[in-house]
């Protein structure tokens, strides 16, 4: 293990996110409020901490894929214990792990919340909560990445592979730095557009630059206890359908900008994800027509919904936790399906669905033709037997860490649906579930172990497992490393 | 610029290696989905798995935006097949590897017709550096510059030699032919000298001289410069072939060890006044027999680098003064063959490479004007020597040299002018249509400007 390489990149790390902390300090200035000492404070621990780990600059800057899963999952570990401080020392949050669970629940885009009262907070703090969402959506090592080379040949490839969402990350052009950048352009313009929309639509500019970090991340956090309920239904229609692109893959928009629209459309995720949504829009409105005055106003707040949690964000603009059982089933199953690889939102992901739904028939007519030979193809490329084994390894392990997350929340003893829809709604990174923690409910009921499990959950769902499974795995190797840093916590 | 780079043997990883450390944009296209995974992990490019040469995979490598086509698989139909689609497909300019010597012959053709801008024969190359070495055997290595009016010899400095244990300016002021040292290497590191740079024993210097005089700097630092005029050859591969064809011309008494019949039968009716042996070259009492210790030059260049290595060490062995040269194959541990004493080591790989991105750099100085020469790598490929064309718009024209602000790690090491080669001095003046020899331990020149701060 290279440990210097992996303090330095950690080091580099924390102090970016010092550099991105001015920005809510700045906004507490403007409103000349007195939590900008919080920030000041977080701020300086950062930049101290971050040189210690800078000074020790590697002689040696090669990293292979055991260091990239290494570095990412830590970083994103680091990242967070410090982003909940501004909470903690403001005192706004005045719980630790609360302050954690709100810090973790941003930078993984999950939006799910332990504020019984939103409203309560001040606007930097409400301001910092968004913008996690905005830096944990596209990944913060590919920020670091776009601005500035990290480790030469195939190490920024590990980098970015352990922290992008996907069973499949390639690269967009050949520089991995380059592919960073047009990355996060594409992100910065999208969102740009969103904010002057909104502005447009008549909310103000602090409004609509937190409601859109939290649509461009895919993460949730509102700045009004009722979410997005009370806002006007032209800005609903432009979140639904921002949020609906933010769920694609970014390479859909790539091949755009570069006019290959043929094979930005032949895109075979593309299509299953918007068939997807768009059947559970209609379906559900026509199940939830009564509750509302007009079948347009069904079809609406349906779509607000659906476009929501399918892509994982977990705004809500009326409490779905009421409507009738076929549509809160629908909500669930297509939470759980998650939004497109190589985008900001979470979930299981609908090119992984596609695939395991592709080899389940290929084994399913291997039972009865024995002998037949199938090659299963994605996008008309045939996809390699590691891709297929590793995403059922994938769908294996996420299902037993569902699982064993359920039991462990099910010790707080509340009803079924809460247990099994708060694990689903952090694992995936949405943010609601039903019942308790519905659309209007929150995460403070929970005891301390389940909060921590859920934030495990959390980071998992956002790094997709790997990374930090590793980082925990017992080996032989790394026992003695990861003692060492293990301790420090 | 955008390259594509088809085929990932050796040859392909290390050229596309280079280029993407060059900062140009790398595409790799191969049928092996592995050998794709595995490149993607080391190197910094992005890969295709497919047919180079089909337009399929061709389009998806973005053949519309390239600027340069490399096709370097093991096939030279399939090479001249994927260049020439590649071109159709609107790729700038196309490299092929093309090394069977009936096609060789062709390759005027080839680059006149079909728009080839480089036909690359490795074997070839290989062959023509054995033969460059075989002519100063002190050297390790031979380069030559200035259409070989001048030599860049880099050797080893012993206990006996003139330069050990000197300061470079007091040697050399005693030295009556011009050179200049240019590069030295102690251990793993490498030093661009100045004058008061102590070379010590081991060191391996590199000089340029002019090629007239260059048997005469040897023996005035007290070197033996002996003519080859007996060598034996273990392996009658191609690279034998051209070399045998070569030391044919210059009356050098060869011998061909060549352990399949066929072979051994086709390189005789090729090659008259050439002595083919059938046998293995790996038995000693055979290599004893066909005169291993007459010989003033062992060549080992089986397909097996493990036997050649092993060979050549023998030779040295039963022959203390024997000049060995080895052919090795694989790229990766140059560290530790290089400390071998097994005089020098021929790598075709780098060589083949070393050319390709002599071509790529100096396309990549852009507008058309093209001022790289020649560029060639020596001391472990540390240091590059690059051959420049003055053109008329260079800032160093009509300055005297010592009065130029050079950057750090920069040496102008020699001038050739209408043929005449001068090693140069501070008062010197460069002209237009002047070739300059620049020598660096920094990469990526591409313009003879670049030297200046």
């Amino acid at each position: 293990m290279n440990k210097r390489m992996i303090a330095y990149i950690l080091g580099i790390l924390l102090l970016c996110e010092a550099g991105l902390m001015l920005l809510p300090t700045v906004v507490s200035l403007i409103y000349g409020e007195s939590v900008v000492t919080s920030f000041l404070i977080t701020i300086s621990l950062l930049i101290a901490t971050g040189l210690v780990l800078v000074a020790m600059k590697p002689k040696n800057k090669t990293i292979y894929a055991r260091h990239g899963l290494v570095i990412v999952a830590l970083g994103w570990i680091l990242m967070s214990l410090f982003g909940a401080l501004p909470f903690y020392f403001s005192e706004e949050i005045p719980n630790y792990l609360d302050a954690l669970f709100e810090a973790v629940s941003g930078f993984t885009t999950t939006g799910s919340s332990i504020l019984t009262d939103v409203e309560a907070l001040s606007k930097s703090m409400l301001f910092w909560r968004s913008f996690t969402h905005w830096i944990g959506g596209m990944g913060v090592l590919v920020f670091i990445m776009a601005v500035l080379p990290l480790a030469g040949g195939g190490g920024d490839l590990h980098l970015m592979r352990a922290e992008s969402p996907g069973p499949n990350v390639s690269k967009l052009v050949p520089k991995s730095s380059k592919t960073a950048q047009i990355l996060y352009s594409i992100y910065l313009v999208m969102t740009v557009l969103e904010i002057f929309i909104l502005l447009f639509g008549g909310m103000s500019l602090f409004e609509s630059v937190t409601i859109t970090f939290g649509t461009a991340g895919t993460g949730g956090f509102g700045i009004l206890n009722s979410s997005i309920a009370s806002y006007s239904p032209f800005c609903q229609g432009v979140i639904t359908v921002f949020m609906a692109l933010f769920g694609i893959n970014f390479n859909f928009y790539f091949l755009l900008l570069c006019k290959k629209f043929k094979d930005a459309f032949k895109s075979e995720e593309l299509w299953t994800y918007l068939a997807i949504m768009l059947s559970a829009i209609v379906v559900i409105a026509i199940n939830v027509k009564d509750m509302f005055t007009s079948f347009g106003e069904a079809l609406h707040h349906s779509a607000f919904q659906v476009s929501s949690v399918m892509t994982t964000t977990g705004y809500a603009t009326t409490d779905f936790n009421q409507w009738p059982e076929l549509s809160r089933m629908i909500m669930l199953a297509v939470m759980c399906v998650g939004a497109c690889a190589g985008s900001t939102g979470g979930g299981l992901k609908v090119s992984r669905v596609i695939i395991l739904l592709k080899s389940a028939r290929r084994e399913f007519r291997r039972i009865s033709h024995p002998r037949s030979v199938k090659i299963i193809t994605f996008d008309g490329n045939r996809l390699s037997d590691d891709t297929i084994r590793n995403t059922f390894a994938y769908f294996f392990i996420y299902v037993m860490i569902f699982a064993a997350s359920t039991l462990v929340v099910a010790l707080d003893n509340f009803d079924f649906t809460t247990t099994v829809t708060s694990v689903i709604a952090t694992l995936n990174n949405i943010g609601p579930g039903l019942n308790m923690v519905g659309a209007t409910g929150n995460f403070s009921e929970f005891s301390f172990l389940s909060k921590l499990v859920l934030i495990a959950d959390m980071l998992l769902g956002r790094l997709e497992i790997f990374p930090l499974l590793f980082l925990f795995a017992p080996s032989k190797q790394k026992v003695k490393i990861f003692s060492k840093i293990r301790n420090k916590f | 610029m955008n390259i594509i780079v088809v085929g990932m043997g050796k040859v392909g990883y290390t050229v596309a290696e280079q280029l993407s450390q060059e900062e140009h944009d790398v595409t790799i296209i191969d049928t092996d989905e592995d050998v794709i995974n595995d490149t993607l992990q080391d190197i910094d490019v992005i890969g295709i798995i497919g047919d180079g040469a089909t337009r399929r995979s061709l389009q998806n490598a973005g053949i519309e935006e390239c600027d340069l086509l490399i096709a370097l698989t093991g096939s030279d139909e399939l090479n001249i097949y994927c260049c020439l689609l590649g071109k159709r497909l609107g790729a700038k300019s196309t490299i092929a590897r093309v090394r069977d010597p009936e096609y060789s012959k062709d390759v005027g053709l080839l680059k006149e017709n079909l728009g080839l801008a480089l036909a690359v024969n490795p074997e070839r190359e290989a062959a023509a550096e054995i033969q460059r070495i075989l002519k100063f055997p002190t050297a390790r290595n031979v380069d030559f510059f200035g259409h070989g009016k001048v030599d860049l010899l880099s050797f080893v400095a012993n206990k006996n030699c003139f330069l050990t244990n000197k300061a470079v300016k007091d040697s050399f002021s005693k030295i009556k032919t011009q050179a200049l040292v240019c590069a030295i290497m102690r251990g793993k590191e490498v030093f661009i000298p100045t004058g008061d740079f102590v070379i010590q024993e081991n060191d391996t210097v590199a000089v340029l001289t002019p090629a007239k005089t260059a048997p005469d700097f040897f023996k005035q630092i007290g070197y033996r410069t002996n003519d080859i005029k007996n060598i034996m050859i273990i392996g009658g591969g191609k690279i034998a072939l051209y070399l045998a064809k070569a030391l044919n011309h210059l009356n050098v008494c060869t011998t061909i060890i060549e352990k399949d019949l066929d072979t051994a039968l086709n390189l005789s009716s090729t090659l008259n006044n050439i002595n083919v042996v059938h046998g293995d070259g790996t038995n000693r009492s055979l290599l004893l027999e066909e005169g291993l210790l007459e010989a003033d030059a062992f060549c080992c260049l089986t397909g097996i680098d493990e036997e050649n290595i092993v060979l050549s060490l023998f030779a040295k062995n039963a022959a203390p003064d024997i000049k060995t040269i080895t052919k090795v194959n694989h790229t990766l541990f140059r560290e530790v063959v290089d400390t071998l004493d097994i005089d020098s080591v021929v790598y075709p790989k780098f060589t083949t490479a070393s050319i390709i991105l002599k071509h790529v750099r100096a396309q990549a100085t852009g507008n058309g004007r093209n001022e790289v020469h020649k560029l060639t790598r020596i001391i472990n490929n540390k240091v590059e020597a690059i051959e420049f064309n003055v053109t008329a718009e260079s800032r160093l024209i009509g300055h005297q040299i010592q009065y130029l602000d050079f950057r750090k790690n920069i040496l102008l090491g020699s001038i050739t002018r209408n043929g005449e080669v001068i090693i140069p001095r501070g008062t010197d003046i460069l002209q237009e249509g002047d070739s300059v020899v620049v020598v660096t331990t920094s990469e990526r020149l591409t313009r003879l400007d670049d030297i200046l701060k």
